[in-house]
């Protein structure tokens, strides 16, 4: 049967990159990790890049005349170009370090958002978004008196792109959408969406936080204005995050936070700010998770982020083919692995979220039960939670079993 | 699992005593566990001396949030509000006799949490009344 789904990739070898894999979470049970989409494992690059650097070259970056600031300036910047490079951005100077996601967010909605909506002003988002996506927005409706309306989520866990034109046609200064679902791995069509925004002058801002992770990204071809994105669920450490910015775009907006670093001069009276990407990293950054972010970019794309996806596909194909087998089991969102990427949300008729989540526990599966930090969406679905299951690279179809098995054992429980 | 699952747990969790909402009542309280969405709803009926005379409640959520509502609130029938008082979080938890992460505990003690604040105002979760 597993020989009907295929992978360009050689996961053993893989598996063999991840130290944190090859263990029991009690004697005779080992790990099988499934919960992706919160975070990822990191392989051995990354966790000797960033021991590297704290053993040899530990240094602040950008002011000292000492060798190990130079090294440690150096790693810094070429990580930002790697990275770059990753997402085929124009210039370093579109490569803005944050914390996360949510900061990169943050960052758009006070800088760019405070000082370019007025009261009336139209920001559109989707149902579909993690709170990071919808919650600066709210704030930021608050401070300005702009109003957020938000694209309903369709029959079959899609946008409704039906609305999505309509709403555009009320001439929003703002669109903002994930290009991939955390909860139901929905992937929409960016491409055509930012197009349509920019044809009534909208601005767009991407959450990237699931799709550049998981899948190819190129700004450029996606023509976004912003694009936000996590370190650490892309196989590198937390502590930091992307925003990317078209540079016409980042050039015309005011600092977010103040600060060293983020200055060209400095007297009592005022600033003159720094050049970008430094006029958006005041203090001193996350120096080792950055380098690190960098080693996880290399890993990745050495691997290619194309047979990642398809990876991806092949594993999450055969988890929902899988998964109708059992019966009893709502799966959210598309079941089309051409529009998924590889989250898998669900619920089950018999036990509630948090206890196949628990029962999954006790046989070494690692998912996540909640909300997963979309409570519209859930409420959409009319459900309160659900048990998601998230893959990456380095997941198999032996794992995907592990998954049924732990939920047959959830349903002799509980279905009696 | 055996251990997290008992089967008495399974049992209120499938067969939960003293389902339904009391009218009119005289504690009427409700509450949301925010992190996992168990609710539960709590009504009671007190006599002039401050005794439990009836009780009811509804809820929804995981098997371990409403197991513990059936357990303790089946015990509330002839207790006095003083008496009540004195219920705390380790009775709830000896009461389940599961081990329970920090995550579970809450919905474990979601019952006791809505009991407290609907029978005395008392808002903090319990155990945590001091922080
Ligand atoms: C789609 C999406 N957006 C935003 C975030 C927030 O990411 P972070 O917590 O790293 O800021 C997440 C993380 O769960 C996510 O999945």
């Amino acid at each position: 049967m597993k020989s009907d789904y295929s992978t360009p990739l050689d996961v053993d070898a893989i598996r063999a990159d991840f130290p944190i894999l090859h263990q029991e979470v009690r004697p005779g049970v080992p790990l099988v990790y499934l919960d992706n989409a919160a975070s990822s494992q990191k392989p051995l690059a990354v966790i000797e890049t960033i021991s590297d650097y704290y053993s040899r070259y530990n240094a602040n970056v950008h002011r000292g005349i000492h060798k190990l600031s130079e090294a440690a300036t150096d790693a810094y910047e070429s990580a930002r170009r790697r990275i770059q490079a990753f997402i085929n951005a124009a210039s370093f100077r579109e490569i803005i370090f944050t914390r996360n996601t949510t900061e990169s967010i943050n960052l758009v909605a006070q800088s760019w958002g405070r000082s370019n909506l007025e009261p009336g002003d139209l920001i559109v988002s989707t149902e579909m978004e993690h709170h990071s996506n919808i919650v600066p927005w709210q704030m930021l409706a608050g401070q300005t008196g702009a109003v957020l309306k938000f694209v309903p989520i369709a029959e079959g866990g899609i946008l409704d792109l039906d609305v999505y034109h309509q709403l555009l046609e009320e001439g929003p200064k703002l669109v903002t959408f994930t290009e991939m679902s955390n909860v139901m791995g929905t992937i929409p069509p960016a491409r055509e969406m930012i197009e349509a925004a920019h044809a009534v002058g909208a601005v767009v801002h991407v959450d990237g936080a699931q799709s550049v992770p998981h899948m190819p990204v190129d700004v450029q071809a996606l023509d976004a204005d912003f694009l936000s994105f996590s370190s650490h669920k892309m196989c590198g450490p937390t502590g930091v995050g992307v925003l990317y910015g078209k540079r016409e775009i980042l050039e015309a907006m005011p600092p977010f936070l103040g600060g060293g670093d983020m200055i060209k001069r400095v007297e009592l009276g005022q600033s003159q700010w720094n050049d970008l990407p430094y006029k958006f990293e005041a203090g001193t950054p996350a120096i080792g998770e950055v380098i690190g972010l960098g080693a996880a970019v290399d890993y990745l794309g050495a691997i290619g982020m194309d047979k990642v996806h398809q990876h991806e596909q092949a594993v999450t194909k055969y988890a929902l083919d899988r998964l109708s087998e059992v019966g009893g089991v709502r799966v959210l969102g598309p079941e089309d692995v051409s529009i998924k990427g590889g989250a898998v949300a669900m619920v089950l008729d018999c036990a509630h979220p948090h206890d196949v989540a628990q029962v999954l526990d006790h046989h070494g599966i690692a998912t996540r039960a909640g909300h997963h930090c979309a409570m519209p969406l859930h409420q959409h679905c009319n459900v309160v939670a659900s048990t998601r299951a998230s893959f990456y690279l380095y997941n198999t179809f032996e794992e995907v079993d592990r998954l049924i098995d732990g939920l047959y054992k959830v349903k002799e429980l509980f279905a009696r | 699992m055996d251990d997290l699952y008992r089967e008495i747990i399974l049992d209120h969790y499938q067969n939960p005593r003293k389902k339904g909402k009391l009218e009119p009542a005289d504690i009427d309280y409700a509450e949301d566990n925010p992190v996992c969405g168990d609710h539960i709803h709590l009504t009671l009926q007190i006599d002039e001396n401050d005794v439990v005379k009836a009780v009811g409640w509804e809820g929804e959520g995981c098997a371990i949030s409403q197991a513990s509502a059936s357990m303790l609130y089946e015990t509330l029938v002839s207790k006095s509000l003083d008496e009540i008082r004195t219920i705390g979080k380790d009775d709830v938890l000896e009461m389940l006799g599961i081990p329970l992460s920090p995550v579970r505990l809450k919905c474990a003690l979601l019952s006791l949490k809505v009991l407290k604040a609907g029978a005395y105002g008392l808002t903090a979760w319990p155990g945590e009344e001091e922080d």
